[in-house]
């Protein structure tokens, strides 16, 4: 298991233009040894989903900073479980207020990751959680 | 159910498992692989290749819509460059491919080339008889970004799109050896900048200049692939060149020649893998100890470690 990389979709669901932090994580697992899948910007949960069993990824990030994050994500694990595919581990980040966590959790992200977090955080988390698997 | 199976059935979530067990551990992909072999050789592989930036994903992007327009299924092998010094790989050509991500009639896979030098993965060809067993009628395979030799993709694809933009260099460019050696259908892309007339001009003087068998002079293409000028064109010259191959029966030479090439890989790593696992064991540390202090040179030392195969240590043919 150790010597086959970790392959990551981050995603930008919704509508906002901000990728920079998306990038900046693509990147950062990019330097760590995982294969990043970028799909760039405004993507319906229904491509993120698609696109996720299509390049059978362990790990999905979705990157938000429009504020529909208690909409769309809970709509990608929805589309997860009609697929068949809740195994995928999803994580979150962007301006997430502290108050939308818990139901996020609840709806099956795995973790939320709100501005100020490393990205070293980000790799140390998805690494652990990846060997799991 | 063997992920065969479900990808027979029409499962994409095996397939996708089947592409990755294939990139990661192929010794336990091959039972999977001989039982969908008797499914495959029905797709049409088509291969694109060209400088970074050229255009290559959108184009791809296009085809695959125009192909589904006309009713045909699509599969898309993205290829992007792996890190050399960390492993890891941006895989973004599917930016370029978004409105196909929901078409059911279309799987897109993107690939990092992990070590593999020839603008391909390793794992390329394995992966198009998985989409060819899925059904797909098309499946187009995007070398990553190449400089002017990467040309493995001449080897796997039935067709070969090379695609150029204007401003890469002067006319001395094109009749060097190397990449537009193995078009057999060149598109201009960006004809919409200056100078892709002149890059036109160039390609069809270098084809002038050409004395390789005449039967098929590779059409030179202009595209504007982000407003979809001259799509259409294209499809139609990857079209032609198929119903070509296949009229003078050039479509199964070179086939043949792939499963050639793919038998012989399967057999020396068979042998690579029998041999370093017989002198796994010490044996080879001590060889190289002899080659270190001038003991014995490299030759002697390769056929020594053929011996088991050989017989007589002195390699050679059998």
């Amino acid at each position: 298991m150790t010597d086959r990389p970790i392959r990551v979709l981050i995603a930008k669901p919704g509508l906002d233009g901000h990728d920079r932090g998306a990038k900046v994580l693509a990147r950062a697992l990019r330097d760590a040894g995982m294969e990043v899948i970028y799909t760039g910007l405004r993507q319906t949960p229904e491509q993120i989903v698609e696109t996720g069993i299509q390049e059978d990824v362990d790990v999905i990030g979705l990157s938000i900073l429009s504020g529909a994050h208690n909409h769309l994500f809970p709509r990608v694990m929805e589309l997860l479980r009609e697929k068949g595919a809740e195994d995928i581990l999803v994580i979150g980040g962007g301006i997430i207020p502290e108050d939308d966590i818990p139901a996020l959790k609840e709806a099956g992200i795995a973790e939320i990751f709100t501005p100020g977090t490393t990205t070293q955080a980000v790799i140390e988390y998805i690494k652990e959680r990846a060997q799991q698997s | 159910m063997t992920l065969a199976e479900g990808i027979l059935a029409g499962d994409q979530r095996a397939l996708a498992r089947l592409i990755t067990m294939v990139e990661n551990r192929p010794q336990e992909a091959i039972s999977d692989l001989q039982a969908l072999y008797p499914h495959t050789g029905k797709a049409l592989v088509v291969g694109i290749t060209g400088p970074p930036g050229a255009g290559k994903s959108t184009l791809v992007g296009r085809l695959a819509k125009k192909l589904r327009q006309l009713g045909k299924t699509v599969g898309i092998i993205a290829v992007d460059p792996t890190s050399p010094f960390t492993g890891g790989a941006i895989l973004g050509d599917r930016i370029r491919m978004q409105e196909l991500a929901t078409d059911p009639g279309v799987f897109i896979r993107s690939m990092g080339t992990r070590g593999s030098l020839g603008g391909l993965a390793k794992a390329t060809h394995n992966v198009i008889r998985i989409l060819d067993a899925a059904g797909k009628d098309y499946i187009f395979v995007e070398t990553v970004g190449v400089g002017q030799s990467e040309v493995d993709i001449v080897k796997t694809a039935d067709t070969t799109l090379v695609v150029l933009v204007p401003g890469l260099g002067d006319d001395i460019q094109t009749i060097k050896a190397g990449i537009l050696e193995i078009a057999d259908i060149f598109v201009v892309n960006k004809a919409d900048r200056q100078g892709a007339d002149r890059v036109v001009a160039e390609l069809e003087m270098m084809l002038d200049l050409s004395n390789r068998e005449a039967a098929w002079r590779p059409p030179v293409y202009s595209t504007i692939a982000t407003t979809n000028k001259g799509i259409d064109a294209v499809v139609e010259g990857i079209e032609g060149h198929i119903q070509h191959l296949r009229q003078n029966g050039q479509l199964e030479v070179r086939r043949r020649e792939r499963y050639r090439t793919e038998i012989m890989a399967i057999v020396e790593e068979e042998i690579k893998a029998r041999l370093l696992d017989l002198w796994s064991a010490g044996g080879l540390e001590q060889l190289l100890e002899k080659v270190a202090a001038r003991e014995k040179d490299p030759f002697a030392a390769a056929r020594e470690i053929l011996q088991p195969i050989t017989g007589n240590g002195k390699g050679g043919t059998p």
